[in-house]
């Protein structure tokens, strides 16, 4: 390429650069983005996320917080209740935790999908040619981050009051891995949210909604067996219940049961369902 | 496929509910030329502009980019345009080279051609210095030209320039002239909104007037400008002097009737040349029309507006208030 410049105030900024001829630019342009490029495109947009998480370190205070806070909390207020004595609800406890601080980081991806959408850079991202999937996965990528730390942290601070995993080290990183994997394809479902909705706080609002019940009607803080038959049954095709089940045979037992099957599957088909319909809304708002 | 034109256009069509904000508009750009859309806010200009960078469905009509079909093929004619848009596109999170090398990786450059482009860039458009700072530290100028080099990275030999000059100060506006001119020398094809006539009379080729959706006059700035005449004088009669009379003098002496202004009492007079200025004050004198106040000028957006549609531009405002709001909810 050719490139000279003269760059002086009184005359303005002289740019020269030789343009690619129409018509080889015409013959060169593709019809579709390859699989290769999306991936490419996907990790271009992750780092952007992460670049934004770095500089802009409030975002992390509810995966920081909400876990030190919630375990504590939960501990010494039910334990008592529920189980005796705080040490005996702490393996029911942790896990539950878990699933409710990453479920709580999905909405975050969703909200702040919304908010990024309407900045101006997001105008940019619709006119190049580049996958339309990658502005909405590219970040999702990157808080995988804040699932992690979520969900270490849970287990940490478990760890601090008391807490010992009969699954030992192996149990807990399999359970954590489950809730990043869950935290992460449930956020789809919270990006599509976020593709649809108005603005930043409806997507709060609605996300709320969705995710009150989920974790609140669950196995997540209560064994089962206390609970009135019509909810019990709800609380049993939850998948949130699967999640929190899968962790506790995980980390308490180091067993890889069928409640774990159940989490991913479930997983699977929340992609399969809401990563289509998210990158159609997001392309249908153009 | 060298023949095609950059961007070919018929009978373009956007609704938004009621409003159709683009109209049945027909428009065609010759490779290498700077080709001006003006009009006012709410005209329809950027919605058009935004249909031809697929970023808004066309809901009638066809448009083509160097022959490429937009509604059928978007993604490749993505990769034969630059756009840059009225308010930058660029991350405020993000540093000006971080930008730079973001947009290339997008676009399929290795992470050491990105860099060096962006430097290159950097360096071209004068923003070494500012490189690693922080957008939000940018002044309007600096972010313009970030934006527009953020539209150059891949080099394409089409780019639209929505309003590329609004907000900015006469010294930049000049700098950013000279820049667009640049691009053009080196082959570039442009397509530009503005509002200002004096910018489409510097920059453009050609210029297309649209109004309310719709295509009211086409043509080179000069033709546009004798429509209208080369000079205005403006005329404000004396409180009780005789409008008809006013108004048959300027007649007989320049041969165009007066354009009456909402003002009443005002009148301008479309002149070829500044001259004949005087003619038409020594006919008014003989003709014993009393005058309060007089003035020169060179034709407006309004005037030009003004002859051709019949109203002026602040008319078409308050519906463009109307337009945006409604692309704005679109946009949701």
């Amino acid at each position: 390429m050719s490139t000279a410049t003269t760059a002086d105030a009184s005359q303005g900024i002289r740019v020269r650069t030789s343009v690619v001829d129409p018509a080889t630019a015409v013959a060169r342009a593709r019809p579709h983005v390859s699989i290769g490029e999306t991936v490419s495109q996907t990790f271009s947009m992750a780092w952007r996320a992460l670049k934004k998480m770095r500089r802009n370190p409030e975002q992390f205070f509810d995966v920081t917080l909400q876990p030190l806070l919630f375990t504590a909390m939960f501990a010494y207020i039910f334990g008592g209740a529920i189980s005796g004595k705080v040490s005996s609800y702490l393996p029911l406890l942790i896990p539950g935790i878990v699933a409710q601080t990453v479920l709580t980081t999905c909405m975050s991806t969703g909200v702040q999908l919304r908010e990024d959408m309407e900045k101006g850079v997001f105008d940019r991202f619709k006119a190049l040619p580049i996958a339309r999937i990658a502005p909405l996965a590219g970040p999702m990528m990157a808080d995988l981050v804040r699932y992690l730390i979520a969900a270490s942290l849970t287990f940490v601070m478990g760890v601090i009051i008391g807490y010992r995993p009969g699954g030992g080290a192996l149990g807990v990183l399999g359970a954590i891995v489950l809730a990043i994997f869950t935290g992460w394809s449930i956020a789809w479902i919270f990006t599509f949210i976020g593709t649809l909705a108005r603005n930043a706080r409806s997507v709060q609002g609605i996300s709320m909604l969705i995710l009150f019940p989920l974790t609140f009607l669950s196995n997540a803080f209560v064994p089962v067996s206390t609970l009135p038959r019509a909810l019990a049954d709800f609380v049993k095709v939850n998948p949130v219940s699967h999640l929190v089940s899968a962790s506790r045979d995980l980390a308490n037992l180091g067993v890889i049961s069928g409640e774990v099957g159940w989490t991913v599957l479930a997983g699977l088909v929340v992609i399969a369902i809401f990563a289509p319909l998210s990158v159609y809304s997001y392309k249908r708002h153009i | 496929m060298t023949t095609a034109a950059s961007v070919y256009a018929q009978g373009l069509v956007k609704k938004f509910g009621e409003l159709r904000a683009v109209d049945g508009i027909d428009l065609e750009v010759r490779q290498g030329e700077i080709f001006g859309v003006l009009g006012p806010n709410g005209a329809g200009k950027t919605t058009m502009l935004k249909m031809l960078a697929t970023l808004l469905p066309i809901d009638a009509g066809q448009a083509r980019v160097f022959g490429v079909d937009v509604a059928r093929e978007p993604h490749r004619v993505r990769q034969l345009l630059g756009v840059t848009g009225q308010y930058a596109s660029v991350d405020e999170d993000l540093t000006a080279t971080e930008n730079l090398w973001l947009f290339g990786r997008l676009q399929g450059l290795r992470s050491a051609d990105a860099r060096a482009i962006a430097n290159q860039l950097l360096a071209q458009f004068g923003l070494e210095e500012a490189a690693n700072k922080p957008i939000s530290q940018f002044s309007g100028g600096m972010r313009r030209r970030l934006d527009l080099a953020a539209s150059l990275i891949t080099k394409p030999p089409l780019i639209f320039l929505d309003e590329p000059t609004t907000g900015l100060d006469p010294r930049t506006r000049g700098q950013m002239w000279d820049t667009i001119r640049g691009l053009v020398a080196d082959g570039c094809t442009i397509l530009l909104t503005t509002q200002y006539l004096d910018e489409a009379d510097q920059l453009a080729d050609r210029i297309a007037v649209i109004d309310h959706g719709r295509k009211v006059a086409e043509g080179t700035p000069d033709e546009l400008k004798t429509s209208v005449g080369n000079s205005t004088l403006q005329l404000e009669l004396a409180p009780g002097a005789d409008h008809d009379l006013a108004q048959q003098v300027v007649w007989r002496v320049v041969g165009r009737e007066p354009v009456l202004t909402p003002e009443s009492g005002r009148m301008n007079v479309p002149l070829e040349t500044a001259d004949a200025a005087g003619d038409v004050l020594i006919g008014l004198r003989r003709a014993g029309v009393p005058i309060g106040a007089v003035s020169v000028a060179k034709p407006t957006l309004d005037e030009v507006f003004l002859t051709l549609t019949g109203h002026d531009t602040g008319d078409a405002d308050e519906q463009g208030e109307a337009a945006r709001d409604e692309s704005y909810l679109e946009v949701r």
